[in-house]
């Protein structure tokens, strides 16, 4: 997958941020309701992401729809994106249902909005599951290492020997969501920090194209319960150590690209046509290489280094609706005359369990 | 077929024809169960009334596995508890099968089993199943399954089963495989030529071709038909986890959606069946396809139901259609995985934590199984909210003599769903949880609906009329109370109980599921001893009045399941305000099904207090 280096065209391309974007829509049509979440939260600033990312591609917000869980993460659905349809399921459960509306719907555009207690904790195998089956849908998890809702305890992302007020020293090691989607055969994987809204946004807005599932995990600091300075997932840690590992862009199968070699980056083709230019900025990694993805990640772990950008992406793997086979039309849309086979199709079935007469 | 020298010629008066049992003992895993159906499906294409029940282990190969057929020249099609022919192919049971023999039985039995204590009052004809197959050339793999054909020609020749129904039987039962079925057939006249040459017939048990009853019937299993009214009813997500006795119903989904439900014009699967990670994303799909606007179901038995409760409060609680078949197994918890019971009733019906009640439906035939496999759709859309179908192991998993599948007699409905155009017209009037039409059903909208007013936030938290979230004590008592009415509105919408009236208001008998046979056939033998009853057959909950005034009109009714608490009896209870006399509980749980002598037991009991 991985191609000759190319670069994006420039200059007659993107159009400027104006008040109205290409469907004549002000930025403000794709708020959702106030906040309640604690001033400050990374939670919030995510959701501002994908407020400007739906805005600036012009997404339909009624073929869209929010998923989410239980917890701080999963309310965030409800201040974002008011025009489009949002489910609030149960703990770690927003995977099943969103693999159930996108099989009902496959016009959907799902985005999930997961944690990291809703993911790695109650939700692991729900959310793994999602990944093998490659549901198509973004998965973000906004990743803070602790319980909020129900006031700090720690999560299985918790940094381990981490210490907090009411619940002692964290013994055990953490579950990295990145490590455990590619070992389920994830077909995109990033991270991402919610003190980086630019890498955020061109993540997701590759995310929105790819065929898959796409899991984001975004560090994003809870302010109230863990923003210390040691904590991992605090916005110091993040300023000070976030490594980015490259830069993505993404050119629609519209837009002209120009062809250049250029050293550090490469043209990653989409299944739909589109490109992802990626420029590398730190390590030399190829997103394409799943060994390479895989080391990466572990060598991240074993040295405390937060890495972040595109990890891997894969536009080869059917997705789930494509493994269906399903009719193009959603089967929300069917008719009646081809959900209930006609009358004689029954007579035929009653006819082979009808007893032979005596010879 | 000729008739065989040695067998006497008896007048037809001389015979019992037509009526009686028998059961195979064999170990599982050893390919009995082609011999059986063949045996089910000879007697069934003679016109003859036949029950198969097959009593199996929860294990692959080894264990003792019963398989008992009963004949019934009345048409009843319910447990016997007596039984008057056995064969015994497993040495591990073969002393206690041989010693619980009734008087004047016959024991069938392989010759290298030996009879522990010979009787007097039974007729052993021994089987020498390793000469008699040996001729044949079988591969050693097969070799045990092929014997059991052995039994086959020796109850042939017992009952004067004529050897071509023993062909034509396993011609639908091994469909084109032509050397199989002439083995087969060849080994089974093989065990009928060795007992006609060594025995002569005395038995007194007879098949004989039979007109009136068979004809305009099928034979089915429940879970099949099950499945194909889902089929009929379009399904569009099977989202399921393998659970015994349940994953033949999914797997019957899985066999007849892509025979049946492709797409006219393109060809193309209109369904999706997905084998779920476990019951919890098995309901959760089945949810998210409710809620996107295609109709979701999962299957399952009680540990199951066990793992599905929150997820069906959320469904409750945020009105989202789903249907969920529940075969019942023996529980409480693993219970027996492989025996039959009911008792999942009282679950069912108030599943999840809070104030909850279900649409709980009770097909008790594969017929009925068919209707309620579309209705319950048809149901949940119209109620926005789960519909759980209870069916039992001994329905879903043995066969049964049924009517004919029936086709739905009322076009699909799809319940209170909003277009665009319609959004744009009410725009802020529509809230997503507003009773405008006071049924307590709102109108819903899918995700998708290209207007702008279709949008609402789906939360099983405390919610307005318009969905937003409110933690106000008002909001709540009214958000739950519209709730409650859809219950009211329930219990005039779901199937209504079955009513046979015949005692004058004196005794009523309430059941309800695959004890429906067994209730027949006791209410035959009560009216010959002069205790003529009424029977109501509950066929869904909520309850209704119909079911409160058959209670208020008879002086004592008695509420008959297969299950330890009595949990009918006890939602009836919750439901009526009649004295503890009037509504009796009789309940059996053992694992097998209810029988017409027990009921009939029971019911005389009771009148002669």
């Amino acid at each position: 997958m991985a191609r000759k280096p190319t670069r994006p065209a420039r200059g007659s391309g993107k159009p400027r941020r104006s008040a109205l974007n290409g469907l004549g829509l002000p930025k403000t049509e794709y708020r959702g309701r106030p906040s309640t979440l604690c001033k400050g939260c990374g939670h919030d600033s995510i959701s501002q992401r994908i407020i400007n990312v739906a805005w600036e591609h012009n997404l339909e917000q009624h073929n869209v729809v929010k998923m989410s869980g239980i917890g701080c993460s999963s309310k965030t659905p409800a201040y974002f994106l008011q025009g489009s349809h949002g489910f609030n399921s149960l703990h770690g459960r927003m995977p099943s249902v969103s693999t159930g509306a996108i099989v009902a719907n496959r016009q959907l555009e799902i985005i999930g909005i997961s944690g990291d207690g809703d993911t790695a904790s109650i939700g692991i195998g729900q959310f793994k599951h999602a990944v093998r089956r490659n549901v198509p849908m973004i998965y973000i998890v906004e990743n803070n290492g602790v319980y909020g809702l129900t006031k700090g305890q720690f999560s299985a992302t918790a940094d381990a020997g981490q210490s907090m007020k009411y619940h002692g020293v964290n013994e055990l090691p953490p579950l990295d969501i990145c490590i455990e989607s590619l070992a389920a055969n994830a077909t995109l994987v990033a991270r991402s920090f919610a003190g980086d809204p630019k890498q955020i946004e061109s993540l997701l807005s590759i995310a929105f194209k790819h065929r898959g599932i796409s899991v984001l995990d975004i560090i994003s600091p809870c302010v109230t319960f863990n923003n210390h300075d040691q904590s991992t997932k605090s916005y110091a840690w993040g300023r000070e150590n976030d490594l980015v590992l490259n830069i993505v862009d993404l050119v629609p199968p519209a837009e002209e690209i120009q062809i250049e070699d250029y050293e550090s980056e490469i043209g990653i083709e989409m299944h739909d046509g589109s490109y992802i230019v990626l420029k590398k900025v730190g390590e030399n990694h190829d997103p394409t290489d799943k060994r390479a993805a895989e080391d990466l990640l572990e060598s991240a772990r074993e040295e405390q280094k937060f890495i972040t950008g595109l990890i891997y992406v894969n536009e080869d793997q059917e997705d789930l609706i494509e493994m269906l086979d399903l009719t193009e039309t959603p089967l929300s849309h069917l008719p009646d005359r081809k959900l209930r086979p006609p009358e004689a199709v029954l007579d035929a079935i009653n006819g082979r369990y009808a007893p032979l007469g005596t010879a | 077929m000729e008739q065989i020298a040695t067998v006497p010629e008896l007048t037809i008066s001389d015979h019992i024809v037509n009526d009686f049992s028998l059961t195979v003992a064999t170990a599982n895993g050893t390919g009995s169960q082609t011999s059986n159906l063949v045996l089910m499906h000879a007697l069934f294409n003679m016109g003859i009334p036949v029950t198969g029940k097959n009593i199996f282990p929860s294990n692959i190969q080894g264990l003792p596995t019963w398989y008992s057929i009963r004949v019934s020249s009345e048409g009843f099609l319910a447990r016997r508890e007596l039984n008057e022919i056995t064969v015994c192919m497993n040495p591990a049971t073969a002393v206690e099968d041989m010693a619980i023999m009734q008087p004047d039985g016959y024991i069938l039995h392989d010759s290298a089993i030996p009879v522990a204590v010979r009787r007097d009052d039974v007729t052993y004809i021994e089987l020498p199943v390793k000469s008699l197959v040996a001729p044949f050339k079988v591969p050693t793999a097969l070799r045990a399954y092929v014997s059991n054909q052995i039994y086959v020609g020796a109850l042939a020749w017992l009952l004067e089963l004529p050897m071509e129904e023993i062909h034509r039987a396993l011609q639908q039962q091994l469909k084109g495989k032509d050397s199989a079925i002439q083995l087969n057939l060849e080994v089974a006249q093989a065990g009928f030529d060795h007992c006609s040459e060594t025995y002569e017939n005395l038995a007194p048990w007879r098949v004989e071709p039979m007109a009136g009853f068979n004809e305009n019937r099928i034979l089915i299993q429940g879970n099949t038909a099950a499945a194909l009214g889902a089929v009929f009813g379009g399904v569009s997500l099977v989202s399921w986890y393998p659970i015994t006795p349940s994953s033949s119903l999914a797997e019957a989904a899985a066999d007849a959606l892509p025979r049946y439900r492709l797409d006219p014009d393109t060809d193309k699967p209109t369904f999706a069946v997905i084998q779920a990670e476990d019951e919890l994303a098995a309901i959760g799909m089945a949810i998210g396809a409710g809620w996107a606007g295609a109709r979701g179901m999962t299957t399952t038995s009680g540990p199951g139901i066990s793992l599905m409760a929150e997820f069906i409060g959320l469904a409750y609680f945020a009105e989202i259609p789903v249907v969920v078949w529940d075969v019942q197994r023996m529980g409480p918890s693993t219970g027996l995985p492989t025996r039959t019971s009911q008792g999942d009733i009282l679950s069912a019906y108030t599943l999840s934590h809070g104030d909850t009640r279900h649409v709980v439906l009770f097909p008790s035939s594969p017929k009925e199984c068919f209707e309620f496999g579309w209705r319950a759709h048809d149901l949940a859309d119209q109620l926005q909210t789960p519909v759980l179908v209870l069916t039992d192991l001994d329905l879903g998993m043995n066969l049964w003599i049924s009517e004919p599948l029936e086709y739905p007699d009322e076009p699909i409905n799809r319940g209170k769903v909003l277009d665009a155009e319609q959004l744009d017209e009410l725009a802020a009037e529509w809230g997503r949880y507003r009773d405008v039409d006071g049924d307590g059903i709102a109108y819903r909208t899918l995700p998708g609906t290209p207007s702008n007013w279709a949008a609402y936030f789906t939360r099983g938290t405390g919610h307005d009329e318009m969905s937003h979230y409110s933690e106000k004590p008002e909001v709540w008592e009214h958000n739950l109370q519209r709730v409650q009415r859809k219950l009211e509105t329930a219990r005039g919408l779901v199937p209504q109980p079955d009513i046979v009236r015949d005692s004058g208001e004196r005794i009523g008998l309430i059941s309800l599921g695959s004890n429906h046979p067994a209730v027949q056939e006791a209410r035959v033998r009560l009216a010959e001893t002069g205790i003529p009853t009424d029977y109501l057959r509950v066929r869904a909950l909520p309850v209704n009045q119909t079911i409160r005034d058959f209670i208020n009109d008879h002086e004592v009714t008695v509420v008959i399941e297969n299950n330890a608490d009595g949990q009918l009896h006890g939602i009836l209870k919750l439901e009526t305000d009649v004295p503890d006399h009037q509504l009796v509980s009789s309940r059996r749980c053992n694992g097998l099904a209810l029988s017409a002598r027990w009921i009939t037991e029971q019911i005389t009991t009771i009148t002669q207090r």
